[in-house]
């Protein structure tokens, strides 16, 4: 295979990806209908609500922003939670460009489009047309569902009363952990999850809203650089 | 003070991701970078869980959120989807709270 652009992709081939990735753009843009209402039960405007989805177009930093929001944290701590946690989009970027092979401004445009969902439904395609058609189709089913089901949930949300009577606040952290779970399958991650928990409730008292979640980021940190570090000692020295 | 928030940080989101679909792909050969980047989501997901559900302002709580995480728990040991496990983890507290007033 000298250039994946080069092979064809037949008819069926482009049917099938096009309804799996259709699939998963239905069922992830439905659940804007949660992000819309959590987040004017934190306090925010259905127009900012609808700007989050729009412009930052990320669901966990969505939720992260405004959870932070939720408990009276400052807004710079919300912001910078939302961004660490984006942090990951550009790998899938890294990941994703010389595969799908966007130039100039196709690639600008698609770029808002690099999540998880659409990430999953191209990355392990075999050939270029696959992946673009995997990647556009979630990625722009998606964008159109997630924004309409944020601004229903948000409107919906400022006609129930108090969020609490209706479990929001326990609807969060059943997300949280929904969209943790599956990197759970890995023994280093869960070793990770639980103390970047124990440390993140260890300076609930202590610290601003916000600020637990960020110290979490520092554990991360922290794990990248002695797990690399253990790594390169155990290596055999090259001679 | 929350636009400027809101916009910052949605416009630094998409910066990110444009910076991940232009940077050349050598960049993932830092073993470092390419190891944080996995490990933060799992340590700001883990801790975003625990301070959601235990955390209440600067105290530390166990109420009917808890309760709605251990359902949602079970929701995924089932292998639920995505919009089942929020659900899930909402009617618990939900249903719990009208029991039991205050919790």
């Amino acid at each position: 295979m000298a250039d994946p652009g080069a092979q064809e992709l037949t008819e069926p081939e482009r049917r099938v990806i096009i309804r799996d990735s259709l699939g998963v753009g239905v069922a992830t843009g439905l659940y804007g209908v949660s992000f819309g209402a959590v987040s004017v039960a934190a306090g925010l405007s259905v127009l900012q609500t609808c700007a989050l989805s729009l412009v930052m177009f990320t669901g966990a930093s969505q939720f992260a922003f405004v959870g932070v929001a939720a408990a009276g944290g400052p807004p710079l701590s919300g912001a910078l939670t939302a961004l660490m946690l984006g942090t990951r989009n550009t790998l899938y970027g890294l990941k994703l460009a010389p595969l799908l092979g966007f130039r100039g401004w196709r690639r600008t445009a698609t770029a808002q489009l690099v999540i998880d969902e659409s990430t999953a439904m191209s990355v392990l395609r075999a050939s270029r047309p696959a992946a673009r058609v995997g990647f556009l189709t979630t990625g722009i089913s998606v964008f159109v569902l997630w924004n309409a089901f944020t601004l229903v949930g948000a409107v919906a949300g400022n006609l129930i009363g108090d969020p609490r009577d209706y479990g929001l606040d326990a609807a969060v952290g059943g997300a949280f952990l929904a969209l943790l779970w599956p990197r759970l399958a890995d023994g280093r991650n869960r070793v990770l999850a639980v103390c970047a928990a124990a440390v993140a409730l260890g300076v609930v008292p202590v610290t601003a809203a916000g600020v637990p979640v960020l110290v979490a980021g520092g554990v991360a940190l922290l794990a990248g650089i002695l797990t690399v570090a253990a790594e390169d000692s155990t290596e055999l020295p090259r001679r | 003070m929350t636009w400027l928030a809101i916009l910052g940080a949605g416009v630094g989101c998409y910066l990110l991701k444009l910076a991940g679909v232009s940077l050349p792909a050598r960049v993932l050969e830092h073993r470092l970078i390419e190891r944080v980047a996995d490990l933060i989501p799992v340590a700001l997901l883990s801790a975003l869980v625990a301070v959601q559900v235990f955390a209440d302002g600067t105290d530390l709580s166990v109420d009917a959120r808890a309760a709605g995480l251990a359902a949602a728990v079970l929701a995924l040991v089932l292998r639920a989807p995505f919009l089942v496990v929020v659900f899930v983890a909402a009617a618990t507290a939900a249903l719990l709270r009208l029991a039991f007033p205050g919790w």
